[in-house]
């Protein structure tokens, strides 16, 4: 069973790289957004500093959330999900491989693209630091939360825009905590270990429901 | 009369047929008493008449956040028992519940105005509330989007599971976190702090929207099965055969 889950993530790493515009296309999309910000907000450094943790989490959130489209909809369109759904293999270990795979090409590019935007950001070392750090911990809930989202659509056209919005709420606590860590370790009298530890915490229950659901999702919706 | 004997549509169908006159002649009735007394009841010292929104937002609330457990306890009964009425009873429970989160946080929305001097703010209560209604919004949306119905509810049902971990963080976020939204005054431990002359007209209202959700909820369901009957007549009529449905 190792070699099968070795062999499936192998496979979605190569995928990943190779189709689509590769893993950096998230990262570009993570840029592009982080750039349109202060044509928005305006070039005003101070508040950009400011900003900069919720600036770098949105971007991230919503370029995990594009990235989403890949993760089980590719597979589901040239039939290789019926044949993992077939396999001997726990369709939740499955999930999770793909998920893992999913966040070694896209969340993972995103956490260290993070310091170099912070540049862009006027953020000092303490806050890209902690910003990266927190991204380390968060990105895993968001591809597994998004994980859900993917798995409940897989057989919707054009199901894009309802993943989002399934997914989004869901992600919010995330997005609370990674953003108060981050400022918590810049300015803040609260500890960064205070909604660190919950940051991790979330991650941990979502690498449990996360596959969990996903198979269900998978099961029913594919029968 | 157990859940499995209302398994039947039929049946269900006929029985809410003859409960439902009831049902709504008793909401209404519970409305008119209700009403009255909240009426009657006296101002607060601190809030003069304003506080008498409470009567409106605080069973909207309530009712917001039932609709979600109803929901939950229909997706179990979809995913385990496999209940044939329980992704009717989910699916019409959808809106509803959407509704009442809606009235809601609008009639909050109104009462901080005068209370707090803000239309909204990102305290954890409203916040959770907030996402719930979303919640909401992507269940139904949900529902919509994919065209077979059982599908459709299991889907649903997975998704109501999940998101059904923001009920406990709406109810204790006033507890958790320090937030302008009033604390826990009514369900908590060591009993109510409210004043009986405003308690028991909330509690009225409280059985009365209570009544309003049921007799909402029943007739939804009864339209929806008259929906599904229609689908497959349509289906049968287009030559093409309807599956297990």
């Amino acid at each position: 069973m190792t070699t099968a889950l070795c062999a499936l993530l192998v496979r979605d790493l190569r995928l990943a790289v190779r189709v689509g515009g590769g893993a950096l296309i998230g990262v570009l999309f993570f840029l592009i957004v982080v750039t349109l910000v202060p044509f928005a907000m305006g070039p005003d450094l101070a508040v950009l500093a400011r900003m900069g943790p919720a600036i770098l989490w949105l971007g991230a959130l919503l370029a995990s959330l594009l990235a989403l489209d890949r993760l089980l909809a590719i597979d589901h369109e040239d039939g290789s999900l019926d044949l993992i759904l077939t396999a001997r293999i726990p369709l939740e270990l499955a999930v999770s491989a793909k998920a893992l795979a999913h966040w070694l090409t896209t969340g993972l590019p995103l956490v260290i693209a993070a310091p170099l935007l912070g540049l862009l950001l006027n953020l000092d070392p303490k806050a890209t630091g902690a910003v990266a750090v927190t991204l380390l911990a968060g990105t895993p809930a968001l591809t597994f939360i998004g994980l859900i989202g993917a798995a409940l659509t897989v057989a919707v056209r054009r199901g894009g825009l309802l993943l989002a919005i399934l997914v989004l709420p869901l992600t919010v606590p995330v997005l609370i905590f990674g953003v108060a860590a981050s400022n918590a370790a810049i300015v803040g009298p609260v500890p960064f270990g205070a909604p660190f530890s919950i940051l991790c915490a979330l991650t941990l229950v979502s690498l449990v429901i996360g596959p969990f659901a996903a198979a269900i999702a998978l099961r029913q919706g594919l029968e | 009369m157990s859940l499995i004997e209302l398994a039947n549509p039929s049946r269900f169908v006929a029985l809410t047929n003859r409960a439902l006159p009831w049902l709504a002649a008793a909401t209404v009735l519970a409305f008119a008493v209700g009403i009255s007394q909240a009426f009657l009841a006296p101002d607060d010292y601190q809030q003069g008449a304003t506080v008498k929104i409470m009567f409106v937002h605080v069973p909207a609330a309530w009712l917001g956040i039932f609709g979600w457990v109803l929901m939950s306890a229909a997706a179990l009964g979809t995913l385990v028992w496999r209940h044939p009425l329980a992704d009717v009873a989910a699916k019409a429970a959808a809106p509803i519940g959407a509704a009442f989160t809606l009235m809601c946080l609008v009639t909050g929305s109104l009462w901080g105005r005068p209370m707090w001097g803000t239309y909204w703010v990102w305290d954890a209560r409203l916040t959770s509330v907030l996402v719930l209604f979303l919640m909401y919004l992507g269940i139904v949306a949900l529902w919509r989007t994919i065209d077979d119905p059982t599908q459709a509810a299991r889907a649903a049902a997975v998704l109501t599971l999940v998101g059904a971990i923001n009920i406990p963080i709406i109810k204790f976020s006033v507890d958790w976190w320090s937030t302008l939204h009033q604390p826990a005054s009514v369900l908590r431990l060591g009993g109510p702090t409210i004043h009986p002359a405003i308690l028991v007209p909330l509690i009225v209202m409280a059985v009365a929207f209570t009544l309003l959700f049921v007799t909402l909820h029943l007739a939804a369901m009864r339209n929806e099965i008259m929906r599904r009957r229609v689908r497959t007549l349509m289906m049968l009529q287009a030559g093409v055969r309807a599956g297990p449905s």
